[in-house]
C-alpha cells in the first residue's frame, strides 16, 4: 500500500472501508440465516458457511489489511504461509480416508 | 542510535521494517490457529455418531460478539485513516471506540464462559440425565457420602445422546428439576474437561480471547501514553497504528471462522 496519500485522497478510502464494513455485517447476518436452512446434507451447510466466511475473510484481509495492493515481499511471505496451511489441512482431511487394511471404514 | 527504516522503506523489501515483521508474525499465527483448527476437524470427524454437540452455544450472543468485533475492525482502520488525514482528535475517538469494543467482546465472552461453568450434566442412577443450571444447591458431602438435594433449571432426558442435539430433542422451555443426592451417579459442569467439544471450544476461544486482550493492551498504550510520539514523529506513530491495526484485523479474521465453526455448524 502506498503510504504517501494526500488527505483528500483518503476520503475515497474511508468510503470504501465503510462499504466493506456494511458487507461484513451483511455477511454475518447471511451466515446466521443460512445455518437455519436445510441444504440437503449437513456437508452443504458446512460448505455454505465456510464459503461465506472465506468471502468475509477476503474483505478483511483485502481491504482492512490492504492486501489487494501490497508489496511483493508480503505476497511472498503469505504464499509460503498458504502452502503450509493448505498442506496442514490436506493432511488432516487425508487422514480421514487413510485406514490400515482390513479395518472398518467411516 | 537511530533505528533504521521505521518510516522509510528498505530498498530491498520496499517496506518499512515493522511491516515485514508483523506479517512474519501473522504468518506464524496462521499456523498456530491452523494447528488448532486441524485438531478441531480431527476431534469432530472422530466423534461417535450423534455425539458431536449442536446448539450448545447461544447464537444471538455469539452473533452480537461477532458484530462487536467487526465494528472494532472498522474503528481501527478509521483511526489509522484519521492519522493519514492529520486528524489526531478523530484518531483518539476511533481508537477509544476500538478499546471499548474490545472490552465489550471480552465481557460477553466472560458471560458465555460463566454460563458454561455453571451448567451441569447430571447422570442419574436410573440411567436418565438431567441437564441445566443449578438454581438451588443443598448438596452436602458428609463422611464421603453425598446427602441433600439440588434443583436445576433445564431438562430431564432418557438418553445422553439427546443432550447433543438440543434443537432436535427440546422444543419446550426450561423446567425446574429436583434431584436427590442418592439419585446422582455422576455430575460435572460444561467446562473444558466435559468432552472433546468443550475442550476445543475453550482452547480456541481462550487463545483468541488472549489475542483480543493483548491487542487491546497495545492499542490502549498507543491511544494513551504512546500517542505522545505523534507530536515528535507523526509518520512513525502512524506506522505503529497500522501495525497494531494489522494484528487487530487478524484477530477479527480468526473470529470470522471461529463463529460459524463453533456456534452454527
Amino acid at each position: 500500500m502506498s503510504d504517501a496519500h494526500a488527505p483528500e485522497h483518503f476520503s475515497h478510502h474511508v468510503r470504501r472501508y465503510l462499504y466493506v464494513f456494511y458487507a461484513l455485517i451483511f455477511g454475518t447476518v447471511i451466515t446466521v440465516g443460512a445455518s437455519y436452512i436445510n441444504f440437503g446434507t449437513y456437508s452443504w451447510n458446512i460448505a455454505v458457511a465456510l464459503v461465506i466466511a472465506c468471502g468475509k475473510a477476503f474483505l478483511v484481509a483485502g481491504y482492512f489489511m490492504h492486501l489487494i495492493s501490497e508489496r511483493k515481499m508480503i505476497y511472498g511471505i503469505l504464499a509460503f504461509t498458504a502452502f503450509f496451511f493448505v498442506g496442514l489441512m490436506a493432511l488432516t482431511i487425508w487422514h480421514y480416508h487413510d485406514f490400515p487394511m482390513f479395518t472398518s471404514t467411516h | 542510535m537511530e533505528i533504521p527504516y521505521t518510516t522509510q522503506p528498505r530498498p530491498d523489501t520496499g517496506l518499512y521494517n515493522a511491516k515485514v515483521g508483523i506479517w512474519l508474525f501473522l504468518a506464524s499465527e496462521v499456523m498456530l490457529f491452523g494447528a488448532l483448527f486441524s485438531s478441531y476437524i480431527l476431534l469432530r470427524v472422530g466423534a461417535e455418531p450423534g455425539f458431536w454437540p449442536h446448539g450448545w452455544l447461544n447464537v444471538p450472543v455469539g452473533t452480537a460478539n461477532t458484530l462487536v468485533l467487526i465494528t472494532s475492525s472498522i474503528t481501527t482502520v478509521m483511526a489509522w485513516a484519521s492519522l493519514k488525514m492529520n486528524n489526531f482528535s478523530k484518531f483518539k475517538f476511533y481508537h477509544a471506540c476500538t478499546i471499548l469494543f474490545a472490552l465489550t467482546f471480552v465481557c460477553i465472552k466472560s458471560y458465555e464462559y460463566h454460563d458454561k461453568f455453571t451448567h451441569y450434566e447430571v447422570a442419574l442412577a436410573n440411567g436418565k440425565f438431567v441437564d441445566g443450571h443449578m438454581k438451588e444447591n443443598k448438596l452436602v458431602m458428609k463422611d464421603g457420602v453425598l446427602t441433600g438435594y439440588a434443583v436445576f433449571s433445564g431438562h430431564e432426558v432418557e438418553e445422553r445422546s439427546h443432550l447433543y442435539d438440543l434443537k432436535k430433542h427440546h422444543t419446550k422451555g426450561h423446567e425446574e428439576v429436583k434431584v436427590e443426592a442418592a439419585e446422582i451417579k455422576r455430575m460435572d459442569t460444561y467446562g473444558p474437561w466435559h468432552n472433546t467439544y468443550t475442550a476445543i471450544y475453550f482452547t480456541l476461544t481462550g487463545l483468541h480471547a488472549l489475542h483480543v486482550i493483548g491487542g487491546a493492551l497495545v492499542i490502549g498504550f498507543l491511544w494513551g501514553p504512546g500517542s505522545k510520539l505523534f507530536r515528535t514523529d507523526p509518520e512513525r506513530f502512524t506506522n505503529r497504528i497500522e501495525i497494531s491495526g494489522l494484528f487487530w484485523h487478524f484477530v477479527d479474521l480468526v473470529w470470522i471462522f471461529l463463529f460459524p465453526v463453533l456456534y452454527l455448524l
